[in-house]
């Protein structure tokens, strides 16, 4: 069995970094990168990229140094990606963070708003009803992180970890203020407006469970395969058929609804940004569905049916 | 950070870009865009010429703003136009940067000087204003003749050196003013929403102008450093190696 020789290159400098000789032919990605860890132990294999050009595709973890287009001295750029941080990570703590914030705004914890209304409640109905959505749509997630979700990627740039929960602790911080507060005015249409926004939000929250718990069907624990996804026996997945992102589509869903419930306009704002958001997420994936899949169903546009 | 400056490229009917290409524009465009800047060359001159007649005749800056007020208001809104150019192509530079460099000087026009009419007589304008009039006057001429490709190297060097004098100026002179405006605004409450009402928001002119002053901190060394990198750049062929993302 011939051995390779694998040389690792700056991919700015062109410098040498490590020399591999009597490297097995299957050989992975991934053991050559815990091979190059052990030379330069602060490049842990997360924040490795390795191309076979400098400014190329970076190769992935399960790719086999022989069917690369390699010679028996494979040449190797990398790049480093930065400190990483686990998925997992980061969508306890972005999420743990509204969950928590809201409950401070609800209870009227001290230094939020006037001494007179510290630990006071609120004497509107759908305040609490609000709460009870807001922290139930926060529990889902949390439990569907630790339970559902399968990951492809097992991280992500540590800097993303402030970024988002600026953002979702900033947002949820803003919202609960308002509708927390002791001047907070119910919306305009009673209960039939509260009725009507819960059962959106909760047809919603449903269905968005429902997709990730069907998009964690499609594949086997510890796997990373990607196939199409596909309505199946539950009524909420029947939306596979006109929408790639089904999932984003019950999310937006579900936002409107706490929006109609709670008739606040940072709630409608951050639906808004939320919903650019995963309009751009969903289009790419419905471009990577339709790159990768020939027989992709034409009928599917990425997050809104027929429209976007 | 009302300051224009933008990054090398500009304006040209064929354009160097960063990595060497050159770029045609079609003739209208070019034609447009030439019309576009000579006439706001125009129009800045016309602005500055005022500012020192009234300060020749009068002796005092107190008037002043009130006296130029229409000119300035017009040009500088007509500059939202250079958004446009953006978006549709004809000028090669972000969309986002001239966005919110335009969108500094409409809010400093409109949303302070304008508003507030006490502090019009207020040292901190007269600083911006000129400041203002010498850096359009400055870039609005470098675009036409670089657009006739027939760019004076004394032009070049004012565009990339000015800005170094006149950018911390001009930034001085809208904290300052913005800075005078905060009790007036405060007394009056003005462009401020309270609670309670339908749409459960509030928002308070006050306190955002304080975080509009707190957010110069972290962009204008930003805009800052850009600028002097484009003027290594440009002026002494220097190759900049841009740090990776």
């Amino acid at each position: 069995m011939k051995h390779y020789e694998v040389e690792i290159l700056d991919a700015k400098t062109r410098e040498k970094l490590c020399f591999l000789d009597k490297v097995e032919p299957q050989a992975t990605i991934a053991e050559i990168k815990n091979l190059f860890t052990k030379t330069h132990p602060q490049w842990y294999p997360a924040r490795q990229s390795l191309r076979l050009e400098p400014k190329g595709r970076s190769l992935k973890d399960e790719d086999v140094l022989q069917s690369l287009p390699v010679g028996t001295t494979a040449t190797f750029y990398f790049r480093d990606l930065g400190a990483q941080i686990s998925w997992v990570t980061v969508f306890l703590t972005e999420y743990a963070g509204p969950l928590l914030i809201y409950l401070l705004f609800y209870f009227r914890v001290p230094f939020l708003y006037g001494p007179r209304y510290d630990f006071t409640a609120s004497r509107h109905a759908v305040v609490h009803l609000a709460c009870a959505c807001h922290s139930f749509h926060y529990i889902k997630r949390l439990l569907e992180t630790l339970f559902v979700h399968r990951f492809s990627h097992g991280t992500m740039p540590l800097r993303n970890i402030f970024k988002n929960c600026t953002y979702y602790w900033g947002f949820a911080a803003w919202m609960a203020y308002y509708i927390n507060h002791p001047l907070y005015t119910p919306p305009a249409y009673g209960d039939e407006q509260v009725k009507l926004a819960l059962a959106v939000f909760l047809f919603c929250q449903l269905g968005n469970f429902s997709i990730h718990v069907a998009l964690r069907n499609l594949r086997p624990a510890g796997s990373k395969t990607r196939k199409i996804p596909y309505p199946t026996r539950n009524p909420f997945t029947w939306l596979f058929l006109l929408v790639s992102c089904p999932n984003y589509t019950y999310e937006v869903g579900s936002w409107i609804g706490f929006t109609i419930m709670t008739q606040c306009l940072p709630v409608a704002l951050f639906s808004l940004v939320g919903f650019v958001q995963m309009a751009i997420w969903a289009q790419g994936k419905h471009r990577s569905y339709l790159r990768e899949f020939r027989d992709y169903p034409p009928l599917r546009s990425p997050i809104v049916p027929f429209l976007l | 950070m009302a300051s224009s400056e933008e990054d090398g490229s500009g304006n040209g009917s064929v354009e160097e870009k960063e990595n060497g290409k050159k770029r045609s524009l079609g003739a209208l465009a070019t034609a447009w865009l030439i019309f576009y800047n000579i006439a706001m060359t125009a129009g800045w001159l016309v602005l500055g010429i005022a500012m020192a007649r009234f300060y020749i005749q009068r002796g005092t800056h107190r008037g002043l703003f009130r006296s130029v007020q229409k000119i300035l208001k017009f040009f500088q809104t007509f500059a939202l136009l250079e958004v446009v150019h953006c978006a549709v192509g004809i000028v090669h530079t972000s969309v986002l940067v001239t966005g919110v460099q335009v969108s500094s000087r409409i809010f400093m026009v409109w949303f302070i000087a304008h508003s507030i009419k006490q502090i019009q007589n207020e040292e901190s304008v007269i600083l911006f204003l000129v400041v203002w009039t010498v850096t359009e006057i400055t870039r609005y001429s470098f675009y036409t003749f670089n657009l006739l490709n027939h760019l004076p190297y004394f032009i070049k060097w004012a565009r990339y050196n000015f800005f170094i004098i006149l950018y911390p100026a001009g930034v001085a002179g809208e904290l300052l003013t913005i800075y005078a405006a905060l009790p007036y605004v405060k007394k009056t409450g003005m462009y401020s929403l309270r609670l309670p009402n339908k749409y459960n928001v509030s928002f308070d002119y006050y306190y955002f102008l304080i975080i509009v002053m707190f957010s110069y901190i972290p962009l204008f060394p930003q805009l800052y450093l850009h600028m002097l990198r484009q003027r290594r750049k440009v002026l002494h062929g220097e190759v900049i190696v841009e740090k990776d993302d």
